[in-house]
């Protein structure tokens, strides 16, 4: 892979790996000088793509998640992919408040919060093949917040 | 993620300490739910100041609070949430259905009026 830094990891789908990823990537841009806050946001997006995964790529079920960080001219670009059951409608599944799971007390809030704190999001999903949620972000050196 | 609850005159005080996230939230949606009832409380306040990060699944945990206590009139209130937090409140417009102090002391103070 042509980046300057990745790390490529691949781990089980259960919910005690979402704070396995946050670490993941919160060591891994800890090379760079980012700032407190961007960091956060950050950690908070990888969350909340590991969760889709877990939850809606797989349903909660036996599954594998594999995640990719990597660093290039100051941008961290993220990868989060399971090979799940896909997502039929991504626009909707993108509408905040939608949410396929009420019942589990899901806000439906997960691809609207990772848009607002990362500098884009692109989802690629193909039904019972999986779904790619891939996320950047540019570090800057102070946070301005 | 550590959660302690406590009952303070007839609300629920939940202290979090740490990261929620969906396999956390699930905990403290359980514990939660149980103290409610058993102490028999109207209100909920959270105590969100040792709060570090929280995702969606925060969202989601308060406003089944909220669904819940509405039934009995009750409130549910947030206290001491850092800017991080307060942000992602903001976004899914939860902060119009949920009041935000700063303290916890204010919090239960502006409750004690809706006994």
């Amino acid at each position: 892979m042509n980046y300057e830094n990745y790390v490529l990891s691949n781990f089980k789908a259960i919910s005690t790996n979402e704070s396995l990823a946050r670490m993941i990537v919160s060591s891994f841009v800890s090379s760079t000088d980012i700032g407190l806050n961007d960091l956060l946001d950050i950690k908070t997006a990888v969350s909340e793509a590991v969760t889709n995964a877990i939850i809606h790529g797989y349903d909660e079920k036996n599954g594998e998640v594999s995640m990719l960080c990597a660093l290039n001219d100051g941008i961290l670009h993220i990868e989060i992919t399971d090979y799940g059951k896909g997502i039929s409608n991504i626009e909707k599944a993108r509408t905040p408040l939608f949410t396929s799971k009420p019942e589990l007390e899901r806000s439906g809030m997960g691809f609207t919060v990772m848009e607002m704190l990362m500098d884009s999001l692109e989802v690629i999903s193909e039904e019972g093949k999986g779904t790619k949620i891939i996320l950047t972000k540019k570090i800057s050196s102070n946070d301005e917040d | 993620m550590n959660l302690k609850t406590y009952k303070k005159e007839n609300n629920l005080i939940v202290v979090i300490k740490g990261e929620i996230d969906h396999h956390t939230a699930e905990s403290v949606r359980e514990k939660i739910d149980d103290d409610y009832f058993k102490y028999r409380c109207k209100n909920i306040v959270f105590d969100f100041k040792k709060v570090s990060l929280m995702d969606s699944s925060g969202i989601g945990m308060v406003i089944g609070r909220y669904k819940k206590v509405k039934f009995s009139g009750g409130k549910v209130i947030v206290a001491e949430a850092n800017e991080t937090v307060k942000k992602i409140f903001e976004m899914s417009g939860l902060n119009k259905i949920i009041d935000f102090y700063k303290d916890l002391e204010t919090a239960i103070c502006v409750l004690g009026g809706t006994n």
